[in-house]
């Protein structure tokens, strides 16, 4: 026995509603990938092969790249203001970033197609002040995906960075200080590198949340710069070609798997602490 | 100290990022005025027509109406699921605790897409065998939606037991207690904060969740996200932003609230 009756009795009911209402679903879909329409490993083929699946699986990486990049950028400035700001400061910040946290998706979605639509609050102002003659078109494309979904995430990637700040021990730039070093040479080669675990945790936290993220690409990529996670979701519910859906979410689980497990690893050798 | 504080490029990146976040929310709130019928800014007069349409359109109190009952069933099965697990792997500490930890937060961890696919196939497989419990009601939904915010519980539930002094417990087993007097006497009295916040936490995010309720539902559990969603989706409907500047205005609150209260209690 792995576990007493005593045990499984309180450990037991979230693991088994787990298991019936999650797991074995899992494997369900799982199976589905593997047979439907035919039995075996064809949907597969057709995930890496196929042109159409290819071009939104590179897309899907570009994007989540450039979401990770802009929002671990955006974080760390934040952070910084959070940890070090004058107490004013850091107020202004912390509201800045929980009240979009708490706020659904949606509305932020909403928020975003309100501004940079072509009837949306910039345009009209550009051209009601003779800047632009023809609307300017900053959504429906990448360039809306990628702004959502920064906005979306940057919340998420200012709590790990905050938590790594705070961990820096103000004698060691104290220290550097006393040696003469700039202030800019005590960001970059003291601070920055002190951090670096927070800046791993972040990115992490970012790549493994974009790379699945349904709502935000759907709204505001409007049809046009599909990503995977809306590829499976047209596959489910438009075209039925349930076999190639459930292939690609199988191969975006074991993607992340794989990331979160090297990054564990990392993590066991003490690299990140 | 002082040379050590933020210099005026971080200072002005900082605030770039700061009014990057806050812009769209400041935008819905004009939008919500419009007279007109499609996403615009209100020109010479302003309307609170979308207002009016949010109480007097039954579809959208169905749908908060919905959204609650959800929410509700979600946060406390999960929220007590996640109790039961928590305080069992603090009291036992089993060998398989990582492992079993690790199953529990699956659902947080994979991508979304893929928790929403599986999740539609258990609720069309439940519902070849019954039509409480199916694809598109709305115990299905809250279900669901359990699984979906359950990592969420165990972690503030964790985190609120990592702070328990373990030495308490003991002495209590050391006089006697049993493993429920020790449960609800001793352990559930000292995490009561965590475990309101687990509540608390994990109705908001049924509350607010889209991204797996699209894949499990169609026509019959239109939950307020739901209803959102459809509006933004085909054409941009005003009414959109006026829910939105309702929501926006009852986070701003708690918030501020908060805020003001821990400042005081600071003092």
């Amino acid at each position: 026995m792995l576990l007493t009756s005593r045990q499984a009795l309180l450990v037991g009911p979230l693991f088994l509603f787990l298991l019936v209402a999650y797991i074995l679903p899992f494997l369900g879909v799982v199976a589905w990938s593997v047979t439907l329409p035919d039995w075996g490993l064809g949907q597969y083929q057709r995930a890496v092969s196929d042109p159409l699946v290819v071009s939104v699986m590179w897309r899907t990486l570009r994007i989540c790249v450039i979401v990770t990049l802009v929002s671990v950028f955006a974080a760390y400035v934040l952070a910084y203001i959070w940890v070090r700001g004058s107490a004013w400061q850091r107020l202004i910040v912390e509201l800045c970033v929980l009240i979009p946290f708490w706020i659904s998706v949606l509305t932020r979605a909403f928020g975003w197609l309100a501004l940079l639509s072509n009837r949306g609050l910039v345009n009209t102002w550009l051209q009601s002040l003779g800047i632009l003659s023809e609307p300017l078109t900053m959504v429906r494309n990448e360039f809306g995906v990628v702004l959502g979904m920064a906005h979306f995430l940057i919340p998420f990637a200012v709590f790990p960075l905050v938590s790594s700040m705070r961990n820096v021990d103000e004698r060691v730039l104290m220290a550097a200080r006393g040696f003469g070093a700039s202030r800019l040479r005590i960001f970059w080669q003291v601070f920055v590198p002190m951090t670096r675990p927070g800046i791993l945790g972040a990115a992490l936290v970012v790549f493994v949340f974009s790379i699945g993220f349904f709502v935000t690409p759907a709204l505001l990529g409007g049809g046009r710069s599909v990503m995977a996670a809306e590829l499976i979701y047209l596959r489910i519910f438009q075209i039925p070609d349930w076999g190639l859906g459930a292939a690609i979410s199988v191969l975006l689980m074991l993607c992340v798997g794989l990331i979160l497990a090297l990054f564990l690893r990392r993590a066991q050798f003490g690299q990140v602490r | 100290m002082k040379g050590l504080r933020p210099g005026p490029v971080a200072l002005i990146l900082a605030a770039l990022a700061a009014v990057f976040l806050m812009m769209p929310l400041l935008a819905v709130i004009p939008v919500s005025f419009t007279p007109k019928r499609f996403l615009s800014l209100p020109q010479d007069e302003w309307s609170l027509r979308h207002y009016v349409a949010l109480i007097e359109n039954p579809i959208w109190l169905a749908g908060i109406w919905l959204s609650i009952r959800i929410g509700i069933v979600a946060s406390l099965l999960s929220t007590a699921l996640a109790l039961f697990f928590c305080v069992g792997i603090w009291v036992f500490r089993p060998r398989l605790a990582t492992l079993l930890l690790g199953v529990a937060l699956m659902p947080m961890v994979a991508p979304p897409v893929v928790s929403a696919l599986t999740l539609y196939f258990f609720l069309v497989t439940l519902g070849q065998y019954n039509d409480v419990i199916a694809f598109d009601t709305w115990l299905g939904v809250a279900l669901s939606h359990a699984v979906m915010v359950a990592p969420f519980a165990v972690v503030l539930i964790t985190v609120a037991l990592a702070q328990v002094d373990r030495r308490i417990d003991m002495a209590a087993q050391s006089m006697g207690a049993g493993l429920g007097t020790r449960v609800f006497r001793v352990i559930l009295p000292n995490i009561r904060f965590g475990i309101i916040a687990a509540l608390f936490l994990t109705f908001v995010l049924s509350w607010e969740e889209i991204g797996v309720t699209l894949f499990i539902t169609s026509v019959d559990a239109v939950t307020l996200p739901r209803l959102m969603w459809m509006g933004l989706r085909d054409n941009i409907d005003p009414a959109i932003a006026a829910i939105s500047v309702v929501l926006i205005v009852i986070v701003v609150t708690t918030i501020l609230l908060r805020t003001i209260i821990q400042g005081l209690r600071a003092r």
